[in-house]
Parts: C-alpha cells; sequence; structure tokens
C-alpha cells in the first residue's frame, strides 16, 4: 500500500535542517502501523508526505501503486480527498459547522449533493455513535466525541489510508482508549491505518511499530502482544 | 469552475450566516458607501430640479438696466448728475440693436398697500407692458394676463401676485372680478400670477407684487416719459453678457455720458447669473460623485481589509478544507464568492434604502415643487450595482490569492 524508498527531506531557511535522511518503509495493506519517535525526529514530517501535505526532496513514494511526486496543488488536493483520511490531534473540525456539516465536508470537494452527502454523514457518525449529536457545533462536543466526529470525516470518502498524528494527545486517558478502539475496530474491518505518536501505550496498540530517530528508521517492532507497559489495564494508556 | 452549483451558494451563505457579527462589519463600510453616493446623487438632483423651478419663467438670457447717478464729468455735465432712462431710448434701442428679442420699460412704486373686503396688504405695483411676460412669465393661475389694449385704453386693471391673492381674497377661490384700492384707485382684478418668491426677482418679490398695465400706470402716478427699469430679451443665438455693452454704449452716447462711467448704468443679467449656477451645479455633481465614490472606494477598501483579516482568521478552517481535499482554486471560489456576494447584499441595501429616502423626499416636496427629481433613474441603479459587483471582485482579490497560498501544512502548524 505504502511504499517510501530513500525519502530525504530538508527545510531550507537560514540554517538549513536535514529532517528526513534516508527513509525506507513499506506498509501493506490493512496494516496497522504506529510511528514513534521523540519530539524533532522527524515523524510530523514523515506523516506529512504520507498524507500529500508536503513535498520531499529525493527519493520515491507510491501510494496504491500512484508514484506520488511533485504533483500540482489541484492534483493533490485530489489525491488527499480521494485516498486519505486524516485524524489530527487538535480535531480540527471547523467551528461553525455541526457535527453532520463536518463530516459531510470531503464530500462536497467531491461535487456529491448535499441530500446524499448528509444522509451519508449521518450513517458515518452513527458508526462511531454520535448520531444523537449530529447537529451539535464542534463546542458543544466532548473532546472524545470531537476525535470520532473527526474520524468519521476521515471515513466518509472511503479512502485507501488513514493517517492520525496524535489522535489521543488532546483526549484523557480514557476517552483515548475509546479512541484507540475505534481505531483498532476499522483496522480489523480491513482498513489501513498508521498513526504517530510519542506515547508508548498509544504505539503498542498497532500491530507494527516504527522507531524513528534523527530522521532514520532505528527498528521496526512487531507488537507480539507481550509489550512493555501494561497497556490498557484498568484503562490506563499514559 | 462550479459557480453556478446551488450547493456553492449553500456553502457560502451558509459560512456567511453562521459568522454574524464579522458579515455584518464587512458588509456595513460597503452599504454605507453606496448609501451615500445614491442619497448625494439624488439630493444633487434634486436641488438642481429644485432650483430649476424657482427659475422656470424667467427668461435664461435677460437682461436689465437701472439708471443711476454718473461718476464722471463728461461734455460739460458735471458728474453726480442724475438722469433717467426714457421711453424714446425704448424704440431707439429696438430699432439699433438687432441682437434684441424684446426690449420693454416698466415702472414701479414699492411699499404701497392694498385694500380689500376689509383687509389689507403691503404691495408694490408694477408697471409692465404686455411683452413683459416674455421676460418674466407671470405662470397665470386664474384670468389673464395683461395685454396691450388695457394700457391703450387706460383700463384700472391689474394681475396680482400669489400672496396678495391670499391676503385680500382669502375665502373666495378665483378673485377675478374682484376689486381692491391701492392709493385711493380701485383696480379690477382680471388675473392671479402663480410664480413663487424663489428665483431671479427683479423690482420685487412676485408674490406681492401688482402687475398694472403701464400706459395705466404712468397716467396714475404722473410718471412721464422716465422709466425704472428697462427689460432687454436677446435672441437666442447672442449671450446676453455680450449684447448688453451694445445696449451701453448706444444709451451711454444718448445720454451724454461717459463711455469708462461704469456707475451710471446698472447691468443685471440672467445668462451670467445662469450659467454661474449651471458652473455651481456642476462643481456641486463633480463633488457629489468624488464623495461618493471616495466613500465606496473607502468601503471596498474596508471589505477588502475585513476579508483579509478574516482569511487570516480562518487560516486554520482553510487549512483544514485543504487538507481534506479543497483545490485552490476551491479556496479561491469561495473567498471570491464571499466578497461578490457580500457586496452586492450590502450594495443592494444600501441603494435600496437610499431609493426609498429620495422617495420620502420627492413625495414630501411634490407639493411645493411639482418637478422637482429626486429619485435616480433605473440605469443609474443598474450601474451602481455592476460598479459594486466589479468592486467585490477587487475586494475579494487579494485576500483571496492569500487565502489560496495557505498550505495546509502551515494551517496545522497555527494550532
Amino acid at each position: 500500500m505504502i511504499h517510501l524508498t530513500g525519502i530525504h527531506k530538508t527545510y531550507q531557511g537560514a540554517q538549513p535542517l536535514h529532517v528526513l535522511k534516508g527513509v525506507d518503509l513499506h506498509i501493506g495493506r490493512g496494516e496497522f502501523v504506529a510511528i514513534m519517535g521523540a519530539s524533532g525526529s522527524g515523524k510530523s514530517t514523515l506523516l506529512n508526505i504520507l498524507g500529500i501535505l508536503d513535498d520531499y526532496d529525493e527519493g520515491e513514494y507510491r501510494l496504491d501503486g500512484t508514484l506520488i511526486r511533485n504533483l500540482s496543488e489541484t492534483r493533490a488536493a485530489d489525491y488527499r480527498n480521494r485516498m486519505i483520511g486524516f485524524i489530527f490531534q487538535s480535531f480540527n473540525l471547523i467551528s461553525f459547522k455541526d457535527a453532520m456539516e463536518n463530516v459531510a465536508l470531503p464530500l462536497f470537494y467531491q461535487g456529491v449533493s448535499r441530500k446524499k452527502r448528509n444522509q451519508l454523514a449521518m450513517e458515518y457518525l452513527e458508526k462511531v455513535g454520535l448520531r444523537e449529536w449530529a447537529h451539535h457545533l464542534p463546542n458543544e462536543l466532548s473532546g472524545g466525541q470531537k476525535q470520532r466526529v473527526a474520524i468519521a470525516r476521515a471515513l466518509i470518502t472511503q479512502p485507501r489510508i488513514i493517517l492520525a498524528d496524535e489522535p489521543t494527545g488532546a483526549l484523557d486517558s480514557k476517552t483515548s482508549l475509546e479512541v484507540m478502539q475505534l481505531l483498532k475496530r476499522l483496522h480489523e474491518q480491513g482498513m489501513t491505518i498508521v498513526v504517530v505518536t510519542h506515547e508508548s501505550g498509544v504505539a503498542y496498540q498497532a500491530e507494527k511499530i516504527v522507531h524513528i530517530k534523527d530522521g532514520l528508521i532505528e527498528r521496526v517492532e512487531v507488537n507480539d502482544g507481550t509489550a512493555h507497559t501494561p497497556f490498557g489495564v484498568d484503562g490506563v494508556m499514559k | 469552475m462550479r459557480l453556478l452549483d446551488a450547493d456553492l451558494w449553500e456553502e457560502i451563505f451558509d459560512s456567511l450566516r453562521k459568522n454574524r457579527t464579522r458579515t455584518f462589519l464587512t458588509a456595513f463600510g460597503i452599504f454605507w458607501g453606496v448609501f451615500m453616493l445614491i442619497l448625494l446623487m439624488g439630493g444633487g438632483r434634486g436641488l438642481e430640479t429644485m432650483l430649476g423651478e424657482n427659475f422656470a419663467g424667467a427668461a435664461s438670457n435677460a437682461g436689465f438696466l437701472i439708471s443711476n447717478t454718473t461718476s464722471e464729468p463728461y461734455k460739460g455735465f458735471r458728474s453726480g448728475r442724475v438722469w433717467h432712462l426714457e421711453l424714446s431710448d425704448v424704440a431707439r434701442i429696438r430699432n439699433l440693436v438687432p441682437e434684441i428679442d424684446v426690449v420693454t420699460p416698466t415702472i414701479s412704486r414699492w411699499g404701497a398697500r392694498a385694500l380689500a373686503n376689509d383687509k389689507s396688504c403691503g404691495v408694490s405695483l408694477m408697471g409692465v407692458y404686455a411683452d413683459y411676460t416674455h421676460v418674466d412669465n407671470p405662470k397665470i393661475k386664474h384670468g389673464r394676463a395683461l395685454t396691450d389694449a388695457d394700457g391703450l385704453q387706460h383700463r384700472k386693471v391689474c394681475v396680482i401676485g400669489k400672496r396678495v391673492a391670499q391676503e385680500l381674497f382669502s375665502g373666495i377661490e378665483n378673485p377675478c372680478g374682484q376689486f381692491l384700492r391701492v392709493d385711493s384707485i380701485n383696480y379690477c382684478v382680471i388675473g392671479v400670477s402663480g410664480k413663487g418668491s424663489g428665483g431671479i426677482n427683479i423690482g420685487g418679490n412676485p408674490e406681492t407684487t401688482i402687475y398694472l398695465p403701464y400706459e395705466t400706470m404712468r397716467q396714475m402716478y404722473n410718471r412721464g416719459s422716465e422709466v425704472d427699469i428697462l427689460a432687454l430679451v436677446a435672441k437666442e443665438q447672442y449671450p446676453m453678457t455680450e449684447v448688453q455693452y451694445k445696449v451701453e454704449a448706444l444709451l451711454k452716447r444718448v445720454h451724454m455720458i461717459h463711455p469708462d462711467d461704469t456707475q451710471a448704468l446698472l447691468k443685471v443679467n440672467t445668462e451670467a447669473i445662469f450659467s454661474m449656477i449651471d458652473s455651481l451645479f456642476t462643481g456641486v455633481s463633480i463633488l457629489v460623485w468624488m464623495i461618493g465614490l471616495g466613500t465606496l472606494l473607502a468601503g471596498a477598501i474596508g471589505v477588502s481589509n475585513i476579508m483579509v483579516v478574516t482569511v487570516k482568521e480562518r487560516t486554520t478552517e482553510i487549512g483544514i478544507r485543504r487538507a481534506i481535499g479543497a483545490t485552490p482554486r476551491d479556496i479561491l471560489t469561495m473567498v471570491m464568492s464571499e466578497s461578490i456576494v457580500l457586496t452586492l447584499i450590502a450594495g443592494m441595501s444600501g441603494i435600496s434604502l437610499a431609493v426609498a429616502i429620495l422617495q420620502t423626499v420627492e413625495n414630501a416636496t411634490h407639493a411645493n415643487y411639482p418637478s422637482a427629481l429626486f429619485q435616480i433613474s433605473f440605469g443609474v441603479a443598474v450601474g451602481a450595482s455592476l460598479l459594486l459587483a466589479v468592486l467585490g471582485l477587487l475586494a475579494g482579490l487579494a485576500p483571496a490569492i492569500r487565502a489560496m497560498n495557505i498550505k495546509p501544512v502551515d494551517a496545522m502548524r497555527e494550532e
């Protein structure tokens, strides 16, 4: 599904910052992968490249067979819309739109009619258990609910992969658990999921953990269930 | 381009409706600008037509001559000599100055009292020939104007101003046939002038003037051949200002006045006054346009400014939209459409309110100034709307380009 070979990325500035120094990463269809690393390790940059939010300098990135390189803004927008579902740490819901409208928004950019996309949005809200909250504005929802709305929004375009950037970063441990369980359930239904985090508790929910350090992949660990921390016991993640 | 997509419009109205304060503040500048522009334009036009109504009846190419004491000694005469315009000057001018269309003498008596039905009224008397109507049309409301026959037969008849009619014959709708007395002489009223006191008045306020046949007045008041005011109308193709010099030279020669004497003959000239008023209104309308367009431009810059701030404020929102699949063009369309829609709605409200106010003013002044036009024409309204659309487009351009260049990554970083 995702094939990264020799990815380099340098941020130009007064002092050029070489963030990614040749990353090779292969993620298969239906895998649940966590990318872990300390802040400044380059994991967010890697996620931006995976999400076609940012370009890379060297190497090759293939997403589901399509070469992602030097795309025009319009093409990039289209790929993001159709292939990728984003989940952000700060939810990034549009504050003046209610839950249903937020979920339906990606379909607006596909030109789906209002009636159809609102109907679909309700279906997806149902899936994340927020049907009765459909007409609440984001500031009337709790953090966990907001993140579930964001997940519904990520799913509505039926993307190839879900990219989650610190999805539990702004949540307490209990709601974090709920969100992670939701992601796990999606994974069980066959969705490819990539989570970026610096919390080991979150990372060890995935089946594969990619450790990244100083712009290079340190090691890829297969989560055999005998994880380090007693994650999930009594709902404690952190 | 999905400009005609109903869905896009819903999206636009949605985001305008859900950010009311921002929408209102943005719209207000444009609303006010258009409102002022239309109101000033209508007001200027209204004043112009109102004033035009005042001047209606007065010939636009008329001149008036009044004799005064001389200020220069000439041909043996000392300075300070008293002289008068005479009836013989009328024929003289008529024969020797071909550019003149009408020349007619008047005599006046000021500060008289008219009496009728136990009522009295301060009036001025003015003796005129029938052709005085070419100089100053009395706009007869009842009865008829004076004719040459009235003078030839020395009839004691008069045309009265509308105030005189009101004061002396209140309660009588048409005072024609009634008698009034001035200086112990009875006159029969044969007409009522409808002329108002605005505009150019020569020889007194027309509302309180009683017009008598020249010959009648001349006989009653022993006026001999002296003339108070000599009224002239030049043929259309000759400006009165130039013709007046020719007449002046002729009169000065006949009456032995120094050609350079500037005091001996007073000249009043409607052509000069009208051209002054004309240029005044040209100036006023230029001013109106400048102020109106300036206000409108300030409004448009205000919209642009607030849109720029708005775009900055909405960086995250735009970033989110970009991240979930909005193309730069989608964002451009969104911001531009919001700007245009906002400008148009605000502008239309401004036009509507201004039109409503102008209509109220027009209705209110209709009684006194039936031909005064305050309302702007449909064409002007359409033009203003087009101008608004263009302004909205221009105002939205800078913020839209700015919004278009927002990268989704930057937006995420804002958090």
